[in-house]
C-alpha cells in the first residue's frame, strides 16, 4: 500500500460551522467513500468537533476525535445510511403507470424511490383496469384550463324583470338542480379519498370534478336568491332517486349511474336551460355549468369504455346496476310535479296558451334528447341498440 | 426470582407517551420469533429497580443512574446485575458546560460565585457528571461555592426527558444563569431547533466520555430466555426495513454488547454528592 493510500480522504470546512450548513459537506464528502473508511475533517469552527461526535453517534458513523489546531477529528463512515435505502423501489415512472400499485408505496409521489418498510395503506380503489382512462391527462389539462369565477364570468349586475310566477319557477328549477349537484359531488368526493394516489390524474380529475360541483351550487344558490328571499321544494320522489347514487358502493357503477346516466341527462337539462330559460343570466349560468358536466360525462365514458374493453363481466353489471336502481325506484313519482311544471313555464315564458304549447312541446323534445343521448353512450359501452333502448328507458324519470 | 411460567417480562420508564409505540413493537417483533413476550412502564427509575429486585421484572432497560442504583441494592444484599446489552448511541457520551458568548468566563474557576443551570436533579448527563467534572476541574464545591440552578422537569426519569436541559439553556441565554449543562448531542440539537444561535455560546468545558442506558439482568433471570433476549436483539439489522423503524424510534443504529466501563464518573458523581444516600437507606430497611 502506497503512503498516499494510507491517507484518508479529506475535507476542511474553513470557517464554516457544523450547525449552519457545514453538515452538508461532510454528507457529501462522505457519499465519497465506502463503509469502513475514513474522512479527516479539519476546519476553525471551535464547537465543530463537538457537533462531530454528536452527529456521527446519532448518524451511526465512528468518530475519533483529532488532536492539533483546526483538525476536528476522523470520520469513520458506517453503514447504516446505505442500509436504509437497500431494498428501496421505484414506483412506477412518470409515464409508467403500473397494474396494481402495492399498498405501500402509499402516498409517495409516483416515480420516487420508496423506503423498503413503509406502512401500507388501504387504497381500496387500487386496480389500474378500473379506474384509467387513456384520456386522462387531455382531460385533466381541459379541466384545470377551463376552471372559472362565477364573480367574474356570470352577468349578475345585468337588469331584468320577469313575471312573478316565471321567476318562481326559475326559482324551482334551480333548487332542484342544487339537489342533483349535491349528488354529483358527494358521490366522487366519497370515491377520491379510496383511490391510490399512484394513479394521480384519476385522483386529480375527481377533485376538479368535486370543485366543479360545488361551484355550480353556489352559481345555482345565486340565481334563485337573485329576486326571492327563500328557495323551492325539495321532494321524497327526487331525494330518494338520488339516493340511489350515493348507496352505491362500487366505483364503476356508481360512476356509471352518476357519469354517464344521470349528468348525461343533466346535461341536456342544462343546454336545454341555455336555449329555452327565460332571461340571460340563468341562460349564462347553464352554458357555463354545462362546459363542466361535459367534461365529467367523457371522462366517465373514457375510463368505462376501457374498463368495459378490459373486463367482460363489467357490461352485465353495469345492466343490472340500471336495473336494480329502476326497479328500487318503481313506487316513487318521479321527476315531481313542481319541477315538471317549472320547466314547461320557464320555456313557455308566459300564461298564454300558445306559448304553454310550446313550451310542453320543448319539454317534451328535452326528454326525447335525453333518452337519444342516453342510448349513444350506452352503445359506446358495447351495448346493442335494441338494449340501450331497452335500458334507456328505465333510466329514473328524475333525470339525474 | 425467575417466573419461567411467565412471557420474559420489561421494564422501561414512561418518560414519553412515543415509549408504548416502541415496546409495542419490541413486543410484536420478540414474539413473531418465538418469544413470549412482555413489558412494564413505571413512571419513575426507582419504582422500576424496586420492581426488578421484588421480581418483578426478568430484564430492566435502565438509565445509567438506574444502573447505579442496581449496583448498590446488589452491594447491600448480595445480589449481582449484569448489563447485557446497549445502544450504539449509549456508548462515549460527552456533557458540555456552556456560557454567553463575551461573558468573561474562561476557566471553570471563573465559575466562583455564579450560577450553574442543570438540569433534572436526577439527571446524570446534565447534571451529576457534569456538576462532577466541575468540581474535579475548578476545584470548586457545588452549592456552597457557586450556586446549582435546577431545572427539575420530570423527576424520576433521570433526565431522559430534555425539557430540563432545553430549559437550563434559556436560562443561560436569557442571562438568569452563567453556565448551562448539556448533554452534546443536545448542543446540536438545540442548534438545529433553534433554542440555540450560532455564536450565542461558547463550550467552557467538556466532560470524558461515559455511557448511557443499558438492558440490566440480575443474577437470578431466566438464564435460557435471557439469551435468547440478547441474541435476537444483537441480530436486529439496520438494513432490515421490518426492525429499522423500531431502531429509529429508540434511536440506535445498532445493540451492542453491555459493558460498564463508561459507568465510572457517574459513581464518583453519586458518592462525591451523596446522591443515593437516602434512597439506599430506605432500600436496606
Amino acid at each position: 500500500m502506497t503512503e498516499e493510500a494510507r491517507q484518508p480522504a479529506s475535507l476542511d470546512l474553513g470557517e464554516l460551522r457544523f450547525d449552519e450548513g457545514g453538515h452538508l459537506l461532510v454528507k457529501r464528502a462522505l457519499r465519497e467513500v465506502n463503509p469502513g473508511e475514513r474522512l479527516l475533517v479539519t476546519g476553525s469552527s471551535t464547537e465543530l468537533a463537538l457537533h462531530l461526535t454528536a452527529w456521527c453517534r446519532e448518524q451511526g458513523h465512528g468518530f475519533e476525535r483529532g488532536v492539533g489546531r483546526g483538525v476536528a477529528g476522523v470520520l469513520v463512515r458506517g453503514s447504516a445510511e446505505l442500509g436504509r435505502w437497500r431494498g428501496a423501489e421505484r414506483s412506477g415512472g412518470r409515464a409508467e403507470v403500473v397494474d396494481e400499485p402495492p399498498a405501500h408505496w402509499g402516498l409517495a409521489a409516483r416515480g420516487a424511490s420508496v423506503e423498503a418498510g413503509a406502512p401500507a395503506f388501504e387504497f381500496r380503489l387500487s386496480r389500474k383496469d378500473e379506474l384509467w382512462a387513456d384520456s386522462l391527462e387531455q382531460l385533466y389539462r381541459q379541466a384545470a384550463a377551463a376552471q372559472w369565477d362565477p364573480d367574474a364570468v356570470l352577468p349578475w349586475d345585468l337588469e331584468f324583470e320577469l313575471p312573478e310566477e316565471v321567476e318562481d319557477a326559475v326559482v324551482q328549477v334551480m333548487t332542484y338542480l342544487i339537489e342533483n349537484e349535491n349528488a354529483a359531488l358527494t358521490v366522487p368526493a366519497r370515491f377520491l379519498g379510496q383511490v391510490h394516489p399512484h394513479f394521480k390524474e384519476v385522483v386529480q380529475l375527481l377533485a376538479i370534478q368535486v370543485a366543479d360541483e360545488a361551484r355550480h351550487v353556489e352559481v345555482f344558490t345565486r340565481r334563485a336568491l337573485l329576486k326571492r328571499d327563500q328557495l323551492g321544494l325539495s321532494t321524497v320522489g327526487g331525494q330518494a332517486s338520488l339516493k340511489t347514487l350515493l348507496d352505491e358502493p362500487d366505483f364503476a357503477l356508481a360512476m356509471f349511474l352518476l357519469s354517464v346516466m344521470g349528468e348525461g341527462s343533466f346535461l341536456s337539462l342544462l343546454w336545454f336551460l341555455r336555449d329555452h330559460a327565460p332571461d340571460a343570466l340563468t341562460r349564462e349560468v347553464a352554458r357555463m355549468t354545462a362546459q363542466d358536466e361535459a367534461r365529467h360525462v367523457a371522462f366517465g365514458l373514457a375510463h368505462l369504455e376501457r374498463h368495459a374493453a378490459l373486463d367482460p363481466t363489467l357490461q352485465p353489471r353495469l345492466r343490472a346496476a340500471i336495473e336494480r336502481r329502476s326497479d328500487s325506484l318503481q313506487h316513487t313519482s318521479g321527476l315531481n310535479e313542481e319541477v315538471f311544471d317549472a320547466l314547461v313555464l320557464l320555456a313557455a315564458g308566459s300564461w298564454e296558451p300558445e306559448a304553454l304549447r310550446a313550451g310542453h312541446a320543448k319539454v317534451r323534445q328535452l326528454k326525447a334528447d335525453m333518452d337519444r343521448d342516453r342510448q349513444k353512450r350506452l352503445a359506446r359501452l358495447g351495448f346493442t341498440a335494441d338494449d340501450a333502448a331497452a335500458l334507456s328507458a328505465l333510466h329514473t324519470r328524475n333525470f339525474m | 426470582m425467575s417466573r419461567p411460567d411467565r412471557p420474559f417480562t420489561l421494564g422501561a420508564v414512561a418518560y414519553d407517551a412515543k415509549v408504548v409505540t416502541i415496546w409495542d413493537g419490541f413486543l410484536r417483533f420478540f414474539e413473531d420469533r418465538g418469544l413470549p413476550f412482555d413489558y412494564i412502564l413505571y413512571t419513575n427509575y426507582e419504582s422500576q429497580v424496586e420492581a426488578h429486585f421484588a421480581g418483578h421484572l426478568d430484564v430492566a432497560w435502565n438509565s445509567p443512574l438506574a444502573w447505579v442504583e442496581t449496583e448498590r441494592v446488589c452491594a447491600q444484599r448480595g445480589r449481582r446485575a449484569e448489563a447485557i446489552a446497549m445502544r450504539d448511541s449509549d456508548q462515549d457520551l460527552t456533557s458540555v458546560i456552556l456560557t454567553r458568548a463575551g461573558s468573561g468566563i474562561s476557566t471553570s474557576a471563573d465559575l466562583r460565585g455564579k450560577v450553574v443551570a442543570v438540569g433534572a436533579g436526577d439527571s446524570p448527563q446534565a447534571t451529576l457528571i457534569p456538576l462532577l467534572h466541575l468540581a474535579d476541574e475548578s476545584g470548586l464545591t457545588p452549592h456552597e461555592e457557586f450556586e446549582v440552578q435546577r431545572h427539575d422537569l420530570l423527576v424520576g426519569k433521570h433526565g431522559d426527558h430534555i425539557g430540563g436541559e432545553r430549559d437550563a439553556v434559556k436560562a443561560l441565554l436569557a442571562g438568569k444563569a452563567d453556565a448551562a449543562c448539556i448533554l452534546d448531542a443536545n448542543h446540536l440539537g438545540f442548534t438545529r431547533e433553534g433554542t440555540l444561535a450560532a455564536g450565542q455560546t461558547e463550550v467552557l468545558t467538556q466532560t470524558p466520555a461515559f455511557d448511557h442506558c443499558n438492558f440490566t439482568v440480575l443474577d437470578d433471570a431466566p438464564a435460557e430466555q435471557v439469551a435468547r433476549f440478547k441474541e435476537l436483539l444483537l441480530a436486529m439489522s439496520y438494513d432490515d426495513p421490518e426492525v429499522r423503524p423500531l431502531l429509529d424510534l429508540e434511536g440506535l443504529k445498532q445493540w451492542r454488547e453491555g459493558r460498564v466501563s463508561g459507568y465510572a464518573q457517574l459513581e464518583q458523581a453519586v458518592d462525591r454528592f451523596g446522591y443515593l444516600d437516602a434512597w439506599l437507606a430506605r432500600m436496606a430497611r
